[in-house]
């Protein structure tokens, strides 16, 4: 792969996408421009409808945008023919959907797997790989059970397992706890934490705040262009005992 | 820190104010790393004088300065007694924002939608401490539990910044 001496993970520029015509045109991603460096977690925030679940499918390759370009690791998406691009989606990007969509015939270690065997890993090699995944996710005793035998938080975490298990460039979230509870959601935060401290590069669009509020940067999304970006990391004006309505 | 804490503190059995301390830290956890020593004393001083605790010097303990042994008096039980059944109410300072915005928008001082991030920005900061901090905790811990109420406190602010956001984006016509 034709991997960029700087740190830079993901870059886009210009990127726009637009859905129907004249009265009907709807700019769903208008004029976006971004770079993620390496074992950076980055978020996406905004209302519902702000484009940016659009953006995310333009940063993995599962949608081709209306102008602008995306590259990944130096490598323009848009030079891509279908097969190669699919190819590069496998292999080096994770994705953790809202709506889990795992397999429901197949166990979790399946699921877990199936990226592995279809990119032609050994079954032996995939089967370790996996099983050392759902370790790390503290599914381990779960490696059995079907999807539906799974709680929502649980199932979030064997997806998750199955967006690393190619050891991709950078894992893309998209509203990864829209679907839990407050209990599950936590579970999803920790491991999203444990991902950073591990130096995965990580996206994640989202409107839940808590899941936002882990990330190193925080864009703002509004009528499909960034209005606000800040560093989260740095520590706060305050602290926290004042919010606990203690004095220093 | 109120009067009353300290008071109630107390009421498990008389102590020094170094108990007192480590009694506020272990219900604090990293809360309470910011909390000024002296304060307690400060606090204790002033029990005493309005007759709520009494102090005994206690004997030995050569290498301890502090050898006050603090009690509460009768009327200091009652207040505790009293700030217990009490109703306490959070001040959220919502009213102050909210008027910010709308004067800023009625005098076009400002874009309110700015306002809104800017303010979004420092309460994902502390949310970002708050959770990192809650996560830290080992669970069923009484910090922990103190934690998770900020970060509920956050995330309620959160959504009414949310809430502020839809009313002052200007209406498009996206048909």
């Amino acid at each position: 792969m034709n991997e960029n001496a700087d740190a830079r993970v993901l870059r886009a520029r210009g990127l726009r996408k637009a859905y129907g015509k004249g009265e009907g045109l709807v700019r769903a991603v208008d004029g976006v421009s971004m770079d993620v460096g390496r074992g950076e977690t980055v978020a996406v925030m905004g209302p519902s409808g702000c484009g940016k679940s659009t953006l995310l499918h333009l940063l993995g390759g599962l949608d081709r945008p209306t102008g602008g370009d995306v590259w990944l690791a130096g490598q323009d998406l848009g030079r891509l023919g279908e097969r190669n691009l699919s190819r590069l989606r496998r292999d080096a990007i994770g994705f953790v959907f809202q709506a889990f969509h795992l397999m429901d015939e197949l166990t979790a270690v399946e699921n877990v797997e199936l990226p592995a065997l279809l990119a032609g890993r050994s079954p032996r090699a995939a089967r370790r790989r996996a099983v050392e995944l759902l370790e790390r996710v503290g599914l381990a005793d779960r490696a059995g059970f079907l999807p539906a035998a799974l709680s929502g938080g649980q199932r979030q975490r064997v997806a998750i397992a199955r967006a690393l298990v190619s050891d991709p460039l950078v894992v893309l979230a998209d509203e990864p706890t829209g679907n839990l509870d407050s209990e599950a959601t936590v579970e999803v935060l920790r491991l999203f934490e444990s991902l950073h401290v591990a130096g995965h590069t990580l996206v994640i669009v989202t409107h839940d705040s808590r899941i936002a509020a882990t990330a190193d940067r925080l864009i703002g999304m509004r009528d499909g262009a960034f209005v606000d970006e800040t560093r989260l990391t740095g520590g706060t004006t305050g602290n926290l005992g004042a919010l606990a309505g203690l004095e220093g | 820190m109120q009067q009353e804490v300290v008071l109630a503190l107390l009421a498990k059995e008389p102590s020094h104010g170094y108990e007192l301390r480590a009694r506020l830290r272990q219900a604090l956890g990293p809360l309470g790393e910011a909390m000024n020593d002296g304060q307690i004393y400060v606090i204790l001083g002033r029990l005493e004088k309005a007759g709520l605790v009494v102090a005994e010097q206690a004997a030995g303990l050569p290498d301890r300065p502090d050898r006050k042994v603090y009690a509460l008096t009768a009327s200091g039980q009652e207040r505790v007694a009293g700030w217990l059944t009490e109703v306490s109410w959070p001040k959220p300072d919502l009213a102050e924002f909210h008027l910010k915005l709308v004067a800023a928008a009625a005098a076009g001082l400002a874009d309110p939608l700015a306002i809104v991030d800017a303010q979004r920005r420092e309460l994902l900061r502390r949310l970002r401490d708050a959770q990192r901090a809650a996560m830290a905790e080992p669970d069923r811990s009484a910090a922990g539990l103190l934690l998770e109420g900020i970060v509920l406190r956050l995330q309620a602010d959160l959504r009414w910044l949310e809430a502020c956001e839809r009313n002052w984006t200007p209406r498009r016509d996206r048909s």
